[in-house]
């Protein structure tokens, strides 16, 4: 077992980047270095922990670098840590995630609180995806509200008051839920067990629940997490807030929060209440169904890139709840695995469409068009993240959606068959944007459009490399998160089938 | 006929003289000072009051960790934890109430000691309710606490609406405690005594064949209780009051008013008719939905933050009546976490909103904090970390407040009371978030001016704001001490 002190580190470096962004605020561009530095920091402390991760620690159920305090004894509050395969990919994509948001968000260079509030929301999401106690991790879950939700009220465009109202409210009445869920969870395994309140998640799993109260709590958990991912019908806040937040903000909300919601499916409500899945996968399988159907129609129709790139996560959210919901763990490496890819891709797409935003300020599709011819390496990056989103072989998004779908095949065959008409309807939406966008005859502004500068082709660099390491060559990446999926499934098939 | 002088403990009483001694000593000092008594003075006569306060708690505190709790004066007067903890939350509000007074009284022109007299009256008070062990003692802590409150509401005599809210305020409340007082009087009737241990011993002890005096006894007590906590349906007079009564004020009523009048709804309900827990709780099962779904939705409409802030009173009521809904020892815990965290917090945001509000007191549209977070961050700021905590947002205290009840009701079997709740929350989420939004709006006017922060005030806010924040990221100890005052909690 590894120093639980690197996870500490991962949830403190942020933070002290923070204050030092704010510290450093007067001087020119200060506060954007110490942040950016903060982050290369923070992505090397990650990819450290990614290689040392061990998953064959005695007794630690491929746990490591875990510890567990108590805070309030009386509240069963602790600060309980642990890292193992589902949350190893999602650590490493905080931490990109921050570093392409930081370096996507270089027009508010001079803004010291968007690039402080960018850093606190990492060190939220760190903690959510560290946390291995259901009341830590609600804490941290909560916690990315505020950040979030300032970074679009003050930095968003015309319409941010009612996108970030809309978002906030929305996210805090599924967490209600997620509260009240957690509580009596925990109550009900103090009754069983006695001794103190405690929340640990490997504690709560072992409650012995009636089937009812099972389905109960799976609907609680999953309101909340179905609003973050999001899942249709709970995504209605998911477009405008996307939109109307400013790039960094667009990318933090769709690239990580998202799989803040799906992580939270798999973790809390797949892992602690596994009996509820006897009744409710056919229902959230079906949701998911109809996310990615729903979400690639409304694609084709939307007016601008960023409501497309919006449906289009969606759409993908859905394959990932596939794989997370289809009891198989083929499937469930593969939606851990499109967490991840998915992350990098609309990253990626956001970066792309903040660049045209910043030449044209418009991100609708009608006042775009022919831009290949200017700017031939803008419309290449392009290629590439959209290919990868529709998932050709040889790109990441292929190997996670391949997975998804063969695993769920194996188990529920009827929700595969139709899921993969989605994959279809990625690559019409898709492919028709960009021969709106970079195909046909430049005219007016489009026509003396700037390509891609060198500071932006080298942000897209990193996201070139992984969409296609992780195509090519996906296995390594998979043996680390293997042991943990499986422990996970067995435990849910265990409970499903006594 | 000889009449027997029941014993004293005066280490029970000493908190309640100590508060009343300082309204004496001010009182004969502003009479017999050749001159007007300076602020400044007053000023230090209270916080020395409240500082003695602390002190005395934590030597009550010891006292009752070595011997156990005790009554006095014949069993009217309870020390044990419970009161302890009640009392430093009355003596931090008061002092913090007593720093914003101090700044508001030299800006509005409002001089002489009665101001600071009456906020000591009116404290002493509510210090009384939270270590009755009798409804008389309830009623005349009740009394002695409103009476001061309804002359402080107006206090402002260069506001009409003050005078209005002062006469509302004494009209309704003097109804109030009329209920309360012929409630008490029916609850004797039932059982043959005011003292709260002596009705539970006859409950415990009889069976009431036909209850109907004592349920209607109860009922009224707790319409006299809802008055003064504004539970629904029984809070039409505080929006009114609120707005119409000095800012300062108002963040008294907030905090001090909820804190004695909690303890003392825990005290009769939960240690006076405990054996009747199976009656009340469906009524305050109503009254808890009412107050949080009333709170939260009015409060959507409202753009006077002195109303919206009456509204979210209101829901917070709501959540602290959910800890004394469940009847437990953690729900009384719960409550006390609650009104203990939540006096210091209120009285800060009045304080903010005291200061916003200008000379005349009168600037209390929303509108009127249009980019106050961008002039002025630390303002700002302070009031938008004071708004999350209210909200229950993670790391604020608040959140833990109503982690607090939350955890204690669901543990009591109120799933669905607990989630009715918090959506209300996320409701009123809304409205404390507008006010955010406008405090971080860009667009505001360029003549808006610079909202000076005097000292005193300014202490205050910090305070606040460090009760918000340091306990939310560290709750464990005032946690622990809520838990350890209700196993100190006389039964």
């Amino acid at each position: 077992m590894h120093s639980s002190w690197y996870l500490a580190a991962l949830l403190v470096v942020p933070l002290l980047g923070a204050l030092g962004a704010l510290g450093a605020a007067r001087a020119r561009d200060g506060a954007y270095r110490v942040a950016v530095a903060t982050s290369v920091v923070e992505l090397a402390l990650t990819l450290v922990v990614a290689f040392l991760y061990d998953p064959r620690v005695p007794g630690a159920h491929t746990l490591d670098f875990a510890t567990r305090h108590v805070l309030a004894a009386p509240f069963g509050l602790a600060y309980d840590v642990g890292l193992d395969g589902i949350s190893l990919l999602l650590v490493v994509l905080t931490s990109l995630v921050l570093c392409l948001a930081l370096l996507g968000a270089r027009d508010r260079r001079r803004e010291p609180a968007f690039v402080a509030w960018l850093l606190v929301l990492t060190a939220c999401t760190m903690g959510s995806f560290l946390a291995q106690d259901g009341l830590e991790f609600f804490v941290f879950f909560e916690l990315t509200l505020v950040p979030s939700y300032f970074i679009v009220a003050e930095w968003g465009g015309a319409e941010r008051a009612r996108a970030a109202l809309k978002f906030f409210v929305y996210t805090f009445t599924g967490s209600a839920a997620l509260l009240v869920g957690l509580i009596y969870l925990a109550v009900a395994h103090q009754n069983q067990v006695g001794g103190p309140l405690t929340f640990a998640f490997s504690a709560l799993a072992a409650t012995t629940l009636s089937h009812g109260t099972a389905v109960w709590l799976f609907v609680a958990f999953a309101v909340a997490f179905a609003v973050k991912s999001p899942i249709w019908p709970l995504h209605t806040w998911s477009p405008l807030a996307y939109a109307e937040a400013p790039t960094g903000g667009s990318i933090e909300l769709s690239a990580l929060l998202a799989k803040l919601g799906s992580y939270g499916l798999l973790r809390v409500a797949v892992g602690l209440v596994p009996l509820a899945l006897i009744d409710v996968r056919p229902v959230v399988l079906t949701l998911a169904v109809i996310g990615i159907l729903y979400g690639s129609l409304v694609a084709c129709a939307t007016p601008d890139l960023k409501r497309l790139v919006a449906y289009s996560s969606l759409a993908q959210m859905g394959f990932i709840t596939l794989g997370v919901m289809s009891g198989s763990a083929i499937a469930t490496e593969g939606a851990l695995l499109l967490m991840f890819n998915h992350g990098v891709i609309t990253a990626g797409f956001f970066l792309l469409i903040g660049f045209v935003e910043r030449r044209r300020a418009s991100y609708q599709i009608r006042d775009l068009a022919g831009l290949q011819g200017p700017a031939p390496v803008l419309a290449a990056l392009f290629t590439v993240v959209m290919m990868a989103s529709i998932g050709l072989p040889g790109l990441s998004g292929f190997v996670s959606e391949y997975l998804i779908l063969i695993g769920t095949f194996a188990t529920h065959a009827w929700w595969a068959a139709f899921a993969t008409l989605g994959v279809l309807a990625s690559a019409a939406y898709l492919l028709w944007a960009f021969q709106r966008v970079f195909h046909g005859r430049a005219q007016g502004p489009n026509e003396h459009l700037e390509d891609a500068r060198s500071a932006e082709r080298w942000v897209m660099v990193p996201v070139v490399v992984l969409v296609v390491a992780l195509g090519v060559f996906p296995q390594p990446v998979l043996n680390r998160i293997a042991p943990s999926v499986h422990q996970l499934v067995a435990h849910e098939i265990a409970a499903v089938h006594p | 006929m000889s009449l027997t002088i029941p014993s004293i403990h005066y280490l029970a009483l000493l908190p309640v003289l100590t508060i009343f001694g300082a309204a004496v000593v001010l009182t004969v000092l502003s009479a017999l000072a050749p001159r007007p008594l300076r602020p400044a003075a007053s000023l230090a006569v209270v916080l020395a009051a409240c500082v003695a306060v602390v002190v005395e708690a934590a030597v009550q505190w010891s006292y009752v960790a070595d011997h156990g709790a005790t009554t006095t004066v014949a069993h009217a007067v309870v020390l044990d934890g419970f009161a302890v903890v009640g009392t430093v939350a009355v003596a931090v509000a008061l002092a913090l109430s007593a720093l914003v007074v101090y700044d508001w009284g030299a800006r509005a022109s409002v001089f002489g000691a009665e101001v600071p007299v009456l906020a000591l009256a009116s404290s002493a008070g509510a210090l009384l309710m939270v270590q009755a062990n009798d409804l008389v003692v309830v009623f005349l802590g009740l009394e002695t606490l409103s009476l001061g409150l309804y002359v402080l509401a107006g206090v402002d005599r260069h506001r009409s609406g003050s005078s209005e809210a002062a006469l509302k305020y004494f009209l309704l409340g003097g109804f109030a405690s009329a209920i309360f007082i012929y409630g008490a009087a029916l609850v004797y009737g039932a059982t043959g005594s005011t003292n709260l241990s002596a009705i539970a011993y006859f409950l415990g002890t009889n069976v009431v064949l036909r209850p109907g005096l004592l349920y209607a006894g109860g009922a009224l007590l707790l319409v006299g209780f809802g008055f003064k906590v504004a539970a629904v349906p029984f809070h039409q007079w505080s929006p009114d009051v609120y707005q119409g009564s000095p800012t300062p004020v108002t963040g008294m009523m907030a905090s001090i008013v909820k804190v004695g009048a909690f303890l003392a709804l825990v005290r009769v309900l939960v240690s006076a008719l405990g054996t009747q827990l199976d009656t009340w709780r469906p009524i305050l099962y109503a009254l808890v939905i009412a107050t949080c779904v009333v709170g939260a939705v009015l409060g959507l409409a409202q753009r006077d933050v002195k109303r919206l802030l009456a509204y979210s009173s209101i829901n917070q009521a709501g959540f602290m009546l959910l800890g004394v809904w469940t009847g437990s020892a953690a729900g009384a815990a719960g409550t006390l976490f609650y009104v203990l965290t939540y006096a210091p917090v209120v009285v800060a945001t009045f304080a903010v909103v005291t200061l916003a509000g200008g000379v005349g007191d009168t600037r209390h549209s929303i509108d009127g904090y249009r980019g106050l977070a961008r002039r002025q961050p630390w303002l700002g700021g302070a009031l938008i970390v004071l708004l999350l905590s209210q909200l229950g947002a993670p790391l604020t205290v608040g959140f833990y407040a109503k982690y607090a009840v939350l955890s204690a009701t669901l543990a009591s079997g109120g799933g669905a009371l607990a989630l009715v709740a918090l959506l209300s929350a996320a409701v009123a989420a809304a409205f404390y978030l507008r006010w955010v939004m406008v405090l971080v709006a860009e667009d505001a006017e360029d003549d808006a001016e610079r909202v000076a922060v005097p000292r005193a005030t300014g202490l205050a806010i910090l305070a606040g704001v460090a009760v918000a924040l340091v306990f939310g990221v560290w709750p464990g100890p005032v946690a622990a001490w809520a838990q350890h005052a209700t196993l100190l909690f006389l039964p």
